[in-house]
């Protein structure tokens, strides 16, 4: 139908197109304007991206393709051009095409479709377990148990509250995004997450778009997902499921760190500091904020 | 298709006058005309209801809602904000409860159907025109309960029910202790009675009514389409109205089938909510599969083209579109094998979808295409709803759902189907049958500028609303981070634009009724050939006491 130079120039000009998607980009947080996804910095997203792309080129070239059929039937059999209708009402062999043609191209997007779907959810032995609380008064509680449990409660155990306008204002963050303290992870480490919510609470869903993951947080069900950043960061989310009046107000922030970094910042929480000193102590490991990624 | 010897009928047997013709009408063409006015006017408060939050995410920050609240329910200044983030919540819930039950389905089955269908298959009028009065006369009061809500208390201190149309559990039990929910609750069990005795009707009707002749196989495509959607109607509503009994015995009674620390568990709502709710998208769409198919044809001037094919596919679509509802729970955490299950079956759904679409194509090519407003809305049409096609052919993907769920994405992705699909396809119809209906010809003019303006307006709030989605930017929120102002803003001027079409429809509208201009029996010509146009415009109180014989 199309012939192999028509259909590597098609690809080279949504290529094209796609340039300033890939340029207006940064991970961890949105760019204004931008038109396509949060960088990637995870195996998951990076296969999402992959498999984004080339699904935007399919859905594109449909697109074009039935916008030009329109036009052309508009052009070519208006009252004026054509003012004898005929009155084909059957065409079998065009009939099982579209038939037929869609469904392989279905079959295609399956491939990778499953492909990712079971790299989403078969969880890997994980380094390391985080669990994720969401909680009523709209906030997140994140529990380390492989940092130590102490009568039967894990001894790492935080709250994750939005940090207010004037105070994300004086320390040049972005307000709905940042957070008063981070979840610290160590960079290329499989990280397992189990999310939940407070069993008399309602339902959230715990998310980092540069990560690629989302996942609910019920009451009564522990959920698990995965991850395994692979750059060093500031990396943002926001609740993705309806909760109430302050669902816009309950930001994720995670802080990817070094190994050397992950060691002291979990020293640190051990020894169970106040909040002042913990807040200066996370200036100490505070990796670069989220930069363009064509910086 | 079929040719019939109009029964101009014209003996007076005490037709009922004034506000008796409306309120003990069993006749089913002012009961048609009454729910189009209906729906008009609830489109009118859902997309008021839109509007407003289009102000209020015009820019970051909370602009209005926190004024809103304090006016509309006067809470104090202190508490002002709070309600304001609740009441946002209450209108996003509001808006779109409204537009599916209130506006398009009332549209698309109570007016069209109502309408058209006796008249295309021939019949004097519905099965049970009794049970026809009372399908309409339920949905005031459902909307009533509805509007009602919004004025209760729902979370302590706050008002209305601001749950989303999805009412999931806790957020609609625990989550909201005051009686707005049940006051949606109970809408929402009234207007599925309507819908429930509405498809009982039109199910009787089609299948029992039909003049001499007129086999299965040879029904107008718009007595299909209503035909599958009342079929799903039927078998969808009653889990919705299980599911919101069980959401209000949970509030009310004591049960626990949603309260996780009772033992229930919140996703068997979702599941039966979906169950449902999946349907519902195609019943709200599948009449405008009907309407588009007759008017593509009419001002080609050709008849169908594959009409087997196009009637089996909304068949198709009707049984795929029970058993893909999970799509809507890619993130609740269902085992891998599960969600691989829904991926298949959902995109499944895309083929007879394609086929529709090039069959309309199909239609129009070899034709001689007179571009009157129907048409051009038709045309329209179709092309905004193979963009909102392939926009959920992306989210049937389970692994990119992952990214794009209760994102933006999502939001323009229904829009695309509903708002610039279903809606183009009412318009439409619409101006399509607004001759045949009041027997006055539209303007042209103001049809088509209402198209150009409307097209315009929808396309600018809920494209850029993909790019927000991409971006991570969540639903459902009343404010958001700076970074996503840019687009945010060119989808508020979008919605005003729109809004502004819709004041050229209704004046439209007045126009048309202050002019008079007399229509003609079959405005549209030799393309026209259905059973409606061979009545006069508008057609008598009663027509075919004579039964039309179809070859």
């Amino acid at each position: 139908m199309m012939t192999k130079s028509w259909g590597r120039a098609l690809v080279a000009m949504l290529a094209m197109m796609l340039a300033p998607v890939s340029a207006l980009a940064a991970a961890g947080i949105a760019v204004d304007g931008q038109i396509g996804f949060q960088d990637a910095v995870t195996p998951v997203a990076e296969y999402i991206h992959w498999f984004h792309n080339i699904l935007l080129v399919i859905i594109t070239v449909i697109v074009v393709f039935v916008l030009g059929l329109l036009l052309y039937v508009m052009w070519r059999f208006n009252a004026k051009a054509n003012p004898v209708p005929s009155k084909t009402t059957h065409h079998a062999l065009l009939e099982v095409a579209w038939t037929v043609i869609p469904i392989i191209i279905l079959v295609v997007i399956a491939i990778p479709s499953l492909r990712l779907l079971y790299l989403q959810r078969d969880i890997p032995v994980a380094d390391m377990t985080i669990k994720a609380i969401g909680n009523p008064g709209w906030n997140w509680t994140y529990q380390y148990p492989d940092l130590g449990i102490e009568n039967d409660e894990p001894k790492v155990s935080f709250i994750q509250n939005l940090l207010p306008e004037d105070q994300a204002k004086a320390k040049n963050v972005p307000y709905l995004l940042a957070a008063d303290v981070p979840m610290v992870v160590p960079v290329n480490k499989t990280v397992k997450m189990i999310i939940t919510s407070d069993p008399a609470g309602i339902i959230h869903a715990w998310t980092i778009p540069s990560f690629g993951m989302k996942i609910d947080a019920v009451p009564g069900r522990l959920n698990e997902d995965w991850f395994k950043a692979t750059r060093e960061g500031v990396y943002y989310g926001q609740c993705s499921e309806l909760c109430g009046k302050n669902h816009a107000f309950m930001p994720i922030e995670v802080w990817v760190v070094d190994d050397a970094k992950f060691k002291a910042w979990s020293d640190f929480v051990l020894t169970g500091p106040d909040d002042a000193a913990l807040q200066d102590f996370l200036k100490t490991i505070m990796p670069a904020q989220p930069m363009m990624a064509s910086n | 298709m079929a040719t019939a010897h109009a029964a101009h009928d014209d003996h007076h047997h005490g037709e009922p006058t004034g506000w008796r013709r409306y309120v003990y009408s069993t006749n089913h063409k002012d009961i048609g005309t009454m729910y189009l006015w209906f729906s008009i006017m609830a489109g009118v408060i859902g997309g008021f209801l839109s509007v407003m939050m289009r102000m209020e995410l015009q820019e970051p920050g909370i602009q209005i809602f926190h004024g809103l609240a304090q006016m509309v329910y006067g809470v104090s200044p202190e508490n002002a904000v709070d309600n304001g983030k609740h009441m946002f919540n209450a209108f996003v819930s509001a808006h779109g409860l409204i537009m599916v039950f209130f506006m398009i389905m009332p549209a698309v089955i109570g007016g069209f159907g109502n309408w058209f269908v006796p008249l295309m298959i021939g019949a004097p009028d519905m099965a049970f025109p009794r049970m026809n009065n009372i399908s309409f006369w339920l949905l005031i009061p459902a909307f009533g309960l509805l509007l009602i809500s919004m004025f209760v208390g729902g979370p302590a201190g706050m008002h209305g029910a601001g749950t989303g149309w999805t009412v999931y559990a806790p957020l609609s039990t625990t989550g909201h202790p005051g009686p707005a929910v049940d006051f949606a609750i109970l809408s929402l069990h009234i207007a599925g009675a309507s819908s429930i005795l509405g498809a009982i009707n039109f199910i009787t009707t089609i299948f029992n009514m039909r003049a001499p002749g007129m086999t299965l196989h040879k029904m107008p495509l718009f007595v299909w389409s209503v035909l599958v959607t009342v079929f799903l109607l039927l078998l969808s509503l009653p889990v919705l109205a299980g599911a919101i009994t069980m959401l209000l015995t949970d509030r009310n009674f004591g049960t626990s089938f949603f309260e996780a620390s009772q033992g229930g568990d919140p996703i068997l709502f979702q599941h039966l909510f979906w169950f449902f709710g999946h349907p519902e998208v195609y019943i709200l769409v599948l009449p405008g599969f009907g309407i588009i198919s007759h008017i593509v044809s009419t001002f080609s001037k050709k008849p169908v083209f594959g009409y087997l094919g196009m009637a089996y596919a909304m068949v198709a679509i009707g049984v795929v579109g029970f058993i893909v509802w999970a799509h809507h729970m890619y993130t609740v955490g269902m085992d891998a094998d599960t969600q691989a299950y829904f991926v298949a079956a959902t995109m499944i759904i895309a083929v007879p979808t394609g086929v529709k679409i090039f069959s309309w194509i199909a239609t129009m090519w070899g034709g001689s295409i007179e571009f009157r407003a129907p048409m051009v809305w038709a045309i329209g049409f179709i092309f905004l709803f193979t963009v909102g096609g392939v926009t959920g052919v992306v989210l049937a993907n389970a692994g990119i759902d992952r990214s794009l769920h209760d994102t933006y994405y999502v939001v323009a992705h229904f829009h695309y189907t509903m708002s610039l699909g279903a809606t183009f396809a009412i318009f439409a119809g619409w101006y399509y049958w607004f001759p045949k209906i009041f027997g006055y010809m539209y303007s042209e003019t103001i049809a088509k500028l209402h198209f150009w303006v409307t097209f315009i307006g929808v396309n600018l709030v809920f494209f850029p609303q993909h790019f927000l989605g991409l971006a991570g930017m969540p639903r459902r929120y009343i404010d958001y981070p700076e970074v996503y102002a840019q687009w945010n803003y060119v989808s508020s001027i979008g919605s005003y634009i729109s809004a502004f079409g819709v004041l050229i429809f209704l004046f439209g509208v007045i126009s048309a009724f202050s002019k008079k201009v007399k229509a003609a029996d079959n405005p549209w010509g030799e393309g026209a050939t259905t059973l409606e146009w061979t009545l006069s415009s508008p057609p008598p109180f009663h027509q075919f006491s004579t039964l039309p014989v179809i070859k």
